[in-house]
């Protein structure tokens, strides 16, 4: 007991912070989900959810809510368990990952050493959510969907990997912190600009977003692995996709676009507080994102594998064996000069 | 009783019991999830022994990697018929032959092994100056230098088994029409940009 009693300060201070984090992931879900209906509205021409609330902005908690009255549908060959812990895994992973990312210098609930490669695997486990949820509907469609996403994911994380590796090599460290310190003469996405343009449409594709939401290509295969899923299930599924979306919005943001950095360190801008730089860039990472899926349609299924395996997989290799060159023979890596 | 060792007790105990389910649960895709569940655990005690990195490289590529493309196999198989028979007494022998083995091997190694204080310094502190370096620091010192050779026997290992399963699996067949994408971005010769002047239309 004694254990527990030394711990508690503790334990109660690390749910505080947890829910620092959780209830403005909330709220930025909430509004990414409306900025991108926004979005896709106006590239169409279209006004979007106007009607409930000011400016429609009530309309994604009302549809929320919706979700959260309706009946939770067990198809009745479908393995339940799995079927039920599927959106709960997607959902709890998008939000773990959230634990290391540093809005601010400092201010990081875990700064572990690793925080990079931490990322890179609770990302990497985001499959199952997807594979467990096609597999247990025992249906057709949801099965193709859930198989296409698990290749899909599998097949851009190898380049993701590699931009990382690149992105490090310059760094000499897989903290989070210092990856965003290590920008300060000069955010990442300048020197290692084709990485960017990789790491960003991995991203997507990673994402399941558009032009690369094929798991869920409704012409083809309904909704994919979310076909059968109703209800709070369903809504669970969303939310840990666009909790994922800003994620990867946020690895961008850290990897190339200096973290929490103003662009450039004098008074007036270095004023404003980090974490307003932070979420600014998030946000025009994700503005981008809303865009590519306003405007780009959506590829086959062999070209996104050919983009993946013949394009990005030598792309990325090249530019890790380039940079390590270059920081090599002009002395420019971390610890060499 | 430390924290720590309550969080071991813990992950070893759902280690345990995860890859108890591994082998007693009737439906396979089942056991890889177990197994995956397994995984994960043991990566949450590398943590507990300060060796993050291993962890996270146990994550990215056991569960991240392997075990996805084993649950894709497993997935597609049909197990139904698999389901109806429980005789899980017939491959006793070969899995007691197998434990045996192992026994024996870590019997062997015990025996051999002097385990007096300085061996064990020398075992789990490779490095003079451990302490102050970080743990993909230490690793990546010792095996860029001293293991290199080790290293890269292990990636061409792993390159051979992938051109041979390329071979296995790759068949040429006939009359397969192949999109070329550099041919198709480059036809300058073949489009044309024609300005046609509004309500008369043009004539190709």
């Amino acid at each position: 007991m004694n254990v527990l009693q030394s711990n508690f300060f503790e334990l109660i201070t690390i749910i505080f912070y947890c829910i620092l984090i959780f209830v403005p992931l909330l709220v930025g879900v909430v509004l990414a989900l409306y900025a991108d209906r926004k979005i896709w509205a106006a590239v169409q021409k279209r006004r979007g959810p106007n009607v409930v609330g000011p400016f429609g902005l009530f309309q994604v908690p009302a549809d929320g809510l919706k979700f959260i009255f309706k009946e939770i549908i067990l198809p009745d060959s479908a393995d339940k368990t799995v079927f039920l812990i599927a959106p709960i895994i997607t959902l709890a992973l998008s939000i773990a990952a959230w634990a290391v990312i540093p809005v601010q210098a400092g201010v990081v609930l875990a700064n572990i050493n690793v925080g990079i490669l931490y990322i890179f695997a609770i990302s990497s486990l985001g499959v199952y959510g997807i594979l467990m949820a096609g597999w247990a509907s025992n249906s057709k469609y949801p099965f193709f969907g859930a198989l296409r996403s698990a290749a899909q994911m599998v097949s851009y994380e190898v380049s993701i990997g590699f931009v990382i590796v690149t992105v490090l090599m310059c760094v000499g460290s897989l903290n989070l912190s210092e990856i965003v310190l290590a920008q300060k003469n000069i955010w990442f996405f300048i020197p290692l600009f084709p990485m960017f343009i990789v790491f960003f449409i991995s991203a997507l594709a990673e994402t399941n977003r558009p032009p690369f939401d094929l798991p869920e290509a409704e012409s083809e295969l309904v909704a994919g692995y979310q076909t059968e899923y109703s209800g709070m299930p369903f809504v669970l599924f969303l939310f840990g996709e666009y909790i994922n979306i800003l994620l990867m919005c946020a690895m961008t943001t850290i990897l190339f676009l200096g973290g929490w950095l103003p662009p450039i360190d004098v008074y007036p801008l270095n004023a404003i507080p980090g974490f307003v730089w932070f979420i600014l860039k998030v946000t025009l990472v994700f503005y981008m994102f809303a865009m590519v899926k306003a405007f780009v349609p959506r590829y086959r299924y062999d070209q996104l594998m050919r983009l993946g395996w013949k394009v990005f997989l030598p792309l990325s290799l090249l530019a890790v064996v380039l940079t390590s060159s270059i920081l090599f023979f002009f002395k420019l890596a971390p610890g060499m000069s | 009783m430390s924290m720590s060792l309550i969080t071991f007790y813990l992950f070893s105990a759902i280690l345990l019991l995860s890859s108890l389910m591994v082998i007693s649960t009737k439906n396979p895709v089942h056991s890889v999830l177990f197994l995956i569940l397994a995984f994960l655990n043991a990566a949450g005690i590398f943590v507990i022994l300060h060796a993050e990195f291993l962890a996270m490289i146990l994550i990215i590529v056991y569960v991240g990697a392997v075990a996805v493309l084993f649950l894709f196999v497993v997935m597609m198989l049909d197990f139904k018929t698999s389901l109806e028979k429980d005789n899980i007494l017939q491959y006793m022998p070969i899995g007691l032959l197998i434990g045996l083995v192992f026994i024996a091997e870590l019997v062997i190694v015990l025996i051999n092994t002097r385990l007096d204080l300085s061996n064990i310094q020398i075992l789990s502190n490779p490095l003079d100056n451990f302490s102050d370096q970080s743990n993909t620091e230490a690793i990546g010192s010792i095996l860029y230098t001293n293991y290199v050779l080790y290293f890269q026997l292990s990636g061409v290992i792993l390159l051979v088994a992938m051109v041979g399963s390329i071979v296995l699996t790759l068949r040429d067949r006939e009359g397969v029409k192949r999109q070329i994408v550099s041919e198709q971005v480059d036809r300058k010769g073949k489009i044309e940009l024609v300005d046609v002047k509004s309500g008369e239309g043009i004539d190709i």
